[in-house]
């Protein structure tokens, strides 16, 4: 399997993703921005960080580089993407996902280790979370508070689009258990046709036992079944 | 223009000082050439108060690759991998506007560490702020610790340790000290020191601009009424452009075009190329038309004196600009050749065509001034009582009393704030008695610690020095990690009185005790003085920063109780110690009496043992005992591990609150499983290490020999309360 990483000015988790990345054995390339080809990838990542330093808005500068054409036509082909955290913002900005990323609810950075429940197991990031569906992973972000209206937020549930809901240790999803302020609970949606995925937790952190968890793992192992 | 006696004033330089300048450049100055005296000669350049002592820490040992004296120090992590760090203060930025002062605070000393060609993997800081109820301190904590996140997340360096404290000595002078730390090869350090004549100076990075010009200067001296005038002598940061920056300069320093770099911290321009010739023996010429200004017509004065963040000079091989050039602009930095190294050993300016400035370097650095201050001994406190009657009160009620008190209050509010595991390394997060990180594709880990104790330093800055780096070293233990050496900020009011001259020189003595004993070197450091509003002193605030290693991860230790049913052991002597503790401080409001004594015997002794221990792999937790004594480390292991303890007070001379508030040092609490019991007590025993069986883990709660019984959720909530509260959420 090959994948690409994007390397935008101010990505910082390019080197984590593509770590992770390889411990599954996936074949990756470092992509910087301004290339105006992608390099044959059955997956192309953007990594968390802050593209452009978040000036103006999170993800907005990055959404409107060279590769992004690229990437937009990838995915029109049923290529995978998986936006993580800037990542994800910069997916939003570029139209490739719905609904938008506010500043949190507490207006602080946030950085911890929270639960998710994992809505949707039937897509090509989740498929081996089938047996560990509430998953313990760090979120580390300042906008990662997902607005939708009432009509997107019907229509993600509706075409099981969401993946990943913040939730407690149980499963159980309340305010309580939402970090953010995000609608619904929601830390990560998919596409209607399921090959992209944007959500704001990093799965690439928490891939070795030693830093006190593997529930990442899943999420690319599972990549390796497509 | 004439230079009046005002305008020599108004640079912070005293009418001897000015003499002395004349007679060291054999005529009067320009104005351009006061300010750069001005940006060099000052206190937080030059060291001039200070010098005399800094000399008399140790500074070497066989692991010791450079000490201070460069941009940062390094110390040998084995496997030809080299560890840089060092620590600095930002204090007086941090107090005129909290968030850029501390923002650029992290800025400046992660840009300390990629110079020397390491990546930054890892940042620390220690926080000091007033009174809770000071009218600015909630918008100073809050503004300071955003500043510091908004840096370090931005550059993607995990934030793993720190302390934040109250003490109402900072109502009017915060202290910010960030830590930052990097890894590269032993082969590839890069220093600032310059070398060969024509060879191409080059300055990279952000544009100059009118931003803390004089910021040296005004660190320099004290605060007044006039604290808001100050405001535009704060840098503004932009961790972005410093992203890029790191990203470049790693990129050139992959092969040997560099001849020597060195960041433009403090004092700018002026600083950087005055340290970088100088070291080399050379002259420098600077042609300033070629500098990339911000602002239109930038006078020769301002740019050498701007502080604007995120800027390098380099000394490349002549004939290497092309290939370098090409790396600064596909990171959209600006790159310039703005002189060239020569043999007259004097800096020289040019400015359209005409000399503004022609210095010799030795009158800027090595013919500074050293001062050597007047200061008075601190005498040892008369012999006090303590305090009647406490014995009656309810020991539970105390125990809430510390637990919910800014100072032991757990910090998460404020580490959340900052991201922890960038990077995917961080083994340890902060709130441990060490973070850890992995080195980077390894199986070896680096811990790292930062701590004060301000308020032992001021009943007695010997002891007080002394046990701060015992605590650092204490802390390194704990997870597992050999200590390796420190870097210090030592924060200080006004030198010029002799009681704080004194205060300086005491905690330095017990310092390079403390260091000499343990085999434990200061390789970096930085001094800041005149912390002091309206002649108010804050506490005598030594601030070190200690780096262990971790030779096998399988083998590191956190302070996170493990299992029901294993025995608690306290090891090190409890005598009682409640003068200076928490206990005397926040239940008795009791302020008087020295500090516990250190015995460096028994620390090097009690933690090479633990070191053993954890090595056999016969402990299951660590912790350090430090303020608040053993019940406040007891509580912070069950809260963390989710595990309860029962507790019987060994029957000895000593009452129930010295035992368990007493704050004796060199001490730690470890749990031991039953059947690792006698291999611990005969290792132990073969060490004469004192040690006492204290009781055993069990269930939900904490229960001390019927004095004190509480549940494990209701201490995690009391412990996590005072932030919630303070900020309203």
């Amino acid at each position: 399997m090959k994948s690409s990483v994007i390397v935008f000015p101010g990505s910082n988790c390019d080197r984590d993703v593509a770590v992770a990345l390889q411990k599954f054995k996936i074949e990756n390339k470092m992509v910087w921005h301004e290339e105006t080809t992608l390099p044959k990838s059955d997956i192309v990542v953007l990594p968390g960080g802050f593209s452009y330093g978040d000036y103006l808005r999170t993800g907005c500068i990055a959404s409107k580089s060279k590769i992004v054409s690229e990437i937009i036509k990838h995915a029109n082909k049923g290529g995978l993407i998986l936006g993580i955290c800037n990542g994800f913002q910069i997916l939003i900005e570029s139209g490739l996902l719905p609904g938008s990323l506010l500043r949190n609810k507490k207006l602080r950075f946030l950085s911890k280790n929270v639960f998710l429940k994992v809505v949707n197991i039937k897509n090509s990031f989740c498929s081996d979370f089938k047996n560990k569906d509430i998953i313990e992973l760090p979120i580390a972000h300042n906008e990662g508070n997902y607005f939708a209206s009432n009509d997107l937020i019907k229509k993600l549930e509706d075409n099981n689009s969401i993946a990943f809901k913040y939730s407690d240790k149980d499963g159980n999803i309340s305010i309580e258990s939402n970090p953010n302020g995000s609608s619904n609970n929601i830390a990560g949606i998919l596409n209607e046709k399921k090959n992209i995925l944007g959500m704001m937790p990093h799965p690439e952190r928490l891939i070795d036992p030693i830093l006190s968890g593997e529930d990442g793992s899943m999420l690319f192992s599972s990549l390796l079944k497509n | 223009m004439k230079i009046s006696e005002k305008i020599i004033e108004k640079h912070g330089i005293t009418k001897s000082e000015y003499k002395r300048i004349i007679t060291l450049v054999g005529r009067e100055l320009n104005l351009l050439e006061l300010g750069i005296f001005s940006a060099m000669w000052n206190e937080h350049c030059s060291y001039k108060s200070s010098k005399k002592y800094l000399k008399t820490l140790p500074t070497k040992n066989n692991k010791v690759i450079q000490g201070p004296g460069e941009n940062a120090g390094v110390v040998d992590i084995e496997d030809n991998d080299a560890l840089v760090f060092k620590i600095e203060s930002h204090n007086h930025p941090s107090f005129i506007e909290p968030y850029q002062g501390a923002a650029t605070g992290v800025g400046g000393i992660l840009r300390d560490i990629f110079t020397m060609g390491a990546r930054p993997i890892a940042l620390l800081n220690s926080i000091h702020f007033g009174d809770p109820n000071h009218p600015k301190t909630k918008n100073l904590l809050s503004g300071v610790v955003s500043g510091i996140g908004g840096y370090g997340n931005c550059m993607g360096i995990p934030t793993i340790g720190g302390e934040v404290k109250f003490n109402s000595s900072y109502n009017e002078n915060i202290l910010v000290n960030a830590m930052a730390v990097g890894l590269t090869k032993k082969n590839k350090i890069f220093y600032s020191k310059a070398n060969g004549v024509n060879q191409p100076v080059i300055y990279v990075g952000s544009k100059t601009g009118r931003d803390g010009i004089h910021g040296a200067s005004m660190a320099s001296a004290e605060f007044d009424d006039n604290v808001d005038n100050k405001k535009p002598t704060v840098q503004v940061g932009d961790p972005f452009a410093e992203k890029l920056l790191l990203e470049a300069c790693l990129e050139l320093m992959k092969d040997d075009s560099i001849i020597s770099i060195q960041d433009m911290g403090a004092a700018g321009l002026t600083s950087s190329s005055v340290e970088m010739a100088s070291k080399g023996n050379l002259g420098i010429e600077i042609n300033l038309d070629k500098i990339p200004c911000r602002e239109k017509k930038m006078t020769p004065y301002e740019m050498m004196l701007s502080e604007s963040q995120e800027r390098m000079l380099l000394i490349l091989k002549s004939g290497k600009e092309d290939d370098a050039k090409k790396i600064f602009s596909k990171w959209g930095l600006d790159f310039s050749i703005i002189g060239k190294t020569t043999n007259t050993n004097h800096l020289v300016l040019n400015f359209k065509n005409i000399e503004v400035a022609n210095l010799p370097l030795s009158s800027l650095s090595k013919d500074a001034p050293v001062y050597d201050r007047k200061w008075k001994k601190k005498l040892p406190s008369k012999k006090i009582d303590a305090p009647k009657n406490f014995q009656t009160k309810d020991i539970s009620e105390c125990l809430v009393k510390i637990l919910s008190s800014p100072n032991n209050a757990e910090k998460s509010w404020v580490w959340e704030q900052y991201d922890s595991t960038v990077m995917g390394d961080t083994i340890q997060k902060p709130g441990g008695d060490s973070g850890v990180v992995r080195v980077h594709g390894k199986n070896k880990g680096i811990a790292l610690t930062i701590d004060s104790s301000a308020h032992y330093c001021l009943a007695d800055p010997i002891i007080g020095g002394k046990q701060v780096v015992c605590e650092t070293w204490r802390n390194l233990v704990a997870v597992g990690s050999k200590p390796i050496a420190i870097t210090n900020c030592l924060n200080f009011g006004n030198p010029e009185k002799e009681e704080i001259m004194g205060q300086f020189v005491e905690t330095i003595d017990g310092i390079s005790q403390a260091c000499s004993y343990l085999d434990f070197p200061v390789v970096s450091g930085n001094v800041s003085f005149y912390n002091e509003t309206k002649k108010n002193s804050i506490y005598p605030t030594p601030t070190i920063g200690g780096v262990g290693l971790i030779k096998n991860l399988n083998y590191t230790m956190n302070k996170n109780l493990k299992e029901i049913d294993s025995n608690i052991l306290i090891i090190g002597k409890t005598s009682g110690h409640l003068f200076q503790s928490e206990f005397f401080r926040e239940v008795l409001n009791f302020k008087e009496g020295s500090p516990p004594a250190v015995n460096l015997f028994n620390e090097k002794n009690n933690g090479l043992s633990i070191l053993n221990l954890i090595s056999k792999n016969l402990v299951n937790s660590v912790h350090d005992i430090s303020s608040g004594g053993i019940l406040v480390a007891l509580v912070e292991m069950c809260i963390s591990g989710k595990i309860g303890a029962k507790v019987k007070i060994p029957k000895r001379d000593i009452n129930h609150f010295e035992f368990l508030f007493g704050e004796d040092q060199s001490r730690y609490i470890i749990e031991v499983n039953e059947k690792n019991m006698k291999e611990v007590d005969k290792l132990l025993k073969e060490n004469s290490v004192y040690y006492e069986k204290i009781g055993k883990t069990q269930k939900d709660s904490l229960d001390i020999d019927n004095i004190c019984k509480m549940k494990l959720n209701s201490l995690g909530e009391i412990i996590n309360k005072w932030f919630k509260s303070y900020y309203k959420e």
